[in-house]
């Protein structure tokens, strides 16, 4: 399933974002989170085209922006050989620098592996150097964090893995409120070249628009040269801006 | 003992009344006092407890069972009180019970929430169980769908005898393997029907399930329009009008015709059942109208992107001035992402009239990303209820609300109109 917006006539503006495994690690409202790559790209005057990669489908080629999402724990079995066969596909593309968005599950998954409280080890892919450990608590809530990259970042955890990060990657942010990647460290999420990695649903990228601008910028910069927003109304982005800002300030007067 | 406690329970409900406090304090108090009362008191029935559970439909769906039981001369007890917690069920039973406390009713039709069910269904084995739905509500409370359809099936396995399952939701339909001692029975869509209803699985691109169609089900929904709709019995199809709105709310008819069969037993009248049917009328804050200014108000109550999806589908946006409530209190759920699994496009044409609610700039944000204009912002309901009832003018009103804003906005109405009161 494919849909074209906005058909630039000319010049080619198109920007192919991959949604992974949309029907089974879709939950939480991540679809939130592809729909605002698509229409961020709109206003500034690219064209979004997306695709969904399911189990068993081929791997399509010339993706210019992955987003992957959280699934429940019967949707990361059935996702899981899947996961392994494009994982080398997936490395790659990150070394390659393709800007991506991990959730919750996935965020899991791209590590170096999960293990559950009962102790079987799930291997993860190791796109990025984290290791994960299934928890008796459920650490759910509202969140409040911190980056150097992105200022503060809102959003909602609901998980019961313990994420501890390697020296490989940078966390993403660091907690003022809610637990983030475990209950022993303040770090929430992970970043890697252009990954980023959170556990915070939300959706994540409505209420955080500097890093959906920074995913598709790096999307659109790897792929065109620069970043030239061709808006066709300023007023869009004008307002999109002003109630982005009175969302995160609401949410962050909301208790835990 | 006994009448002791019933009797400082009635206390306590007629004090909390006059109050115009919750429902559930009264239970609260006989639950400290007296913690075997439910049971004692429910143990003597007759036909037994029947109970309704399910993440969508529960109020209506329980209403409209307990109006077809009457239907076939049976006394119901329930707890209309749309309190649906043990507690919530000790409140009700306070008031029906005599001072001695007796009940004197054939059958307790009670509907309960998900996870209180299993505690409930411990203290008392129903004898009657139906199994709605699983679909995402309230996530950071139970966690996933798939541990909610794990408290379903508790209920189904406490159960003595029928379990009633929607044959059109993977997740509940699976419970049926995990009986062995119980009857089971279940309620369909016709296939013409099933995109109407999608269930989670099928909420993002997934293919409607096959297995759905080699169940054979008592009940069938074959056909809805905008005030009648066709049902197959026994391979009969009857055609009724209905007062319910919602095309939820009428294939929730067809699991409540399904249970109440199974409890009337052989001798159900059908044409008694039928007649009942098209005459009930919705539960409050599910499409229930109002009248304001001269012009109706339907409330509509959404708490999950399924509901939200049907609620935008089931009332057309076309002629209607839309206001749109959303808190994000304990009892609505306080993780906003469900908003972003409904898609709103229907609302783009007319536009959305007001935002309001304690997350009103989530749901604005939410809208902005599906180009629908919104008139008018303002988090305070109460303001907000009045600046939308004038902009309104002569158009007819809808408000979809979640739980706690419909609660906000009917203690408003109830102040320039007649709201029911919800005790």
């Amino acid at each position: 399933m494919s849909e074209t917006l906005n058909p630039a006539a000319g010049d080619d503006r198109t920007i192919n974002i991959l949604q992974l495994y949309p029907r089974d690690m879709n939950i939480y409202g991540d679809w939130g989170n592809v729909l605002v790559l698509k229409q961020r790209l709109k206003w500034h005057g690219y064209t979004a085209n997306v695709l969904d990669y399911n189990p068993g489908d081929g791997f399509p080629a010339d993706v210019d922006l992955l987003v992957g999402g959280g699934g429940q724990d019967s949707g990361q079995v059935v996702i899981q050989e899947d996961l392994q066969t494009i994982a080398p596909a997936l490395r790659a593309m990150a070394e390659d620098d393709v800007p991506m968005l991990a959730i919750c599950g996935l965020y899991q998954l791209f590590g170096r592996f999960f293990k559950t409280h009962t102790g079987t080890v799930i291997p993860g892919i190791g796109l990025l150097d984290l290791e994960t450990h299934g928890g008796t608590e459920r650490l759910i809530g509202n969140v409040l964090s911190v980056s150097e990259e992105f200022g503060e970042i809102h959003g909602y955890e609901n998980h019961s893995g313990q994420t501890f990060l390697g020296p490989g990657v940078k966390p993403l942010a660091q907690v003022r409120k809610g637990e983030g990647n475990n209950s022993k460290d303040t770090w929430e999420g992970a970043r890697y070249r252009n990954v980023v990695a959170s556990y915070l649903h939300g959706s994540l990228l409505p209420k955080n628009p500097a890093i959906a601008d920074f995913l598709l910028q790096q999307a659109v910069i790897r792929k065109f040269g620069a970043f030239e927003p061709r808006p066709e109304s300023a007023s869009d982005l004008d307002e999109l801006a002003r109630l982005s800002e009175l969302a995160r300030q609401h949410a962050s007067q909301r208790p835990r | 003992m006994s009448s002791f406690s019933v009797l400082t329970g009635k206390l306590v409900r007629s004090a909390s009344k006059l109050r115009g406090g919750g429902s559930a304090l009264p239970g609260l108090v006989v639950e400290k006092i007296d913690p075997d009362f439910i049971r004692r008191t429910l143990a003597g029935l007759p036909l037994g407890v029947a109970v309704v559970s399910g993440t969508n439909g529960k109020t209506t769906t329980t209403k409209m069972v307990v109006e077809l039981l009457e239907s076939q001369g049976l006394k119901v007890f329930t707890n209309r009180t749309g309190s649906n917690f043990t507690r919530g069920v000790a409140a009700a039973l306070l008031g029906e019970v005599d001072w001695r406390g007796r009940l004197d009713a054939d059958v307790a039709v009670l509907e309960l929430d998900e996870a209180h069910a299993v505690h409930f269904v411990k203290l008392i084995q129903p004898r009657y169980s139906l199994l709605l739905n699983v679909l995402r509500d309230q996530l950071d409370r139970f966690g996933e769908i798939d541990k909610t359809t794990r408290l379903l099936e508790a209920i189904a396995k406490a159960t003595t005898g029928t379990v009633v399952l929607n044959r059109e939701d993977p997740r509940v339909a699976s419970i049926a393997a995990s009986l062995d001692r119980q009857e089971v029975r279940y309620f369909g869509l016709h296939e013409s029907l099933r995109s109407t209803f999608p269930n989670d699985d099928e909420m993002r691109g997934s293919p409607a399930e096959a297995a759905a169609a080699v169940l054979p089900a008592d009940v069938v929904l074959e056909r809805v329009a905008e005030t009648d709709a066709d049902f197959r019995v026994d391979s009969t199809v009857v055609t009724t009008g209905l007062k319910l709105r919602g095309v939820y709310n009428i294939f929730n008819a067809a699991a409540a015709l399904a249970l109440a069969r199974v409890i009337a037993g052989p001798q159900a009248n059908n044409d008694a059942l039928f007649t009942a049917l098209s005459n009930v009328e919705p539960a409050f804050g599910r499409g229930e109208s109002l009248v304001v200014n001269g012009q109706p108000l339907e409330l509509v109550l959404v708490k999950n992107p399924s509901g939200f999806r049907l609620g935008l589908k089931s009332f057309a946006a076309h002629g209607y001035s839309t206001m749109i409530a959303i808190n994000d209190n304990y009892a609505d759920g306080r993780d906003m992402s469900w908003l972003w699994d409904v898609e709103f496009e229907t609302l783009a044409e007319n536009g959305v009239d007001m935002v309001t609610g304690v997350r009103a700039y989530d749901m604005a944000l939410r809208l902005k990303y599906d180009d629908v204009p919104v008139a008018a912002i303002d988090p305070d309901i109460t303001d907000a209820l009045k600046k939308f009832i004038v902009s309104s003018g002569p158009s007819p009103m809808r408000i979809f609300c979640t739980y706690t804003a419909m609660l906000a906005v009917r203690r408003e109405l109830s102040k320039i109109t007649t709201v029911e009161v919800v005790s």
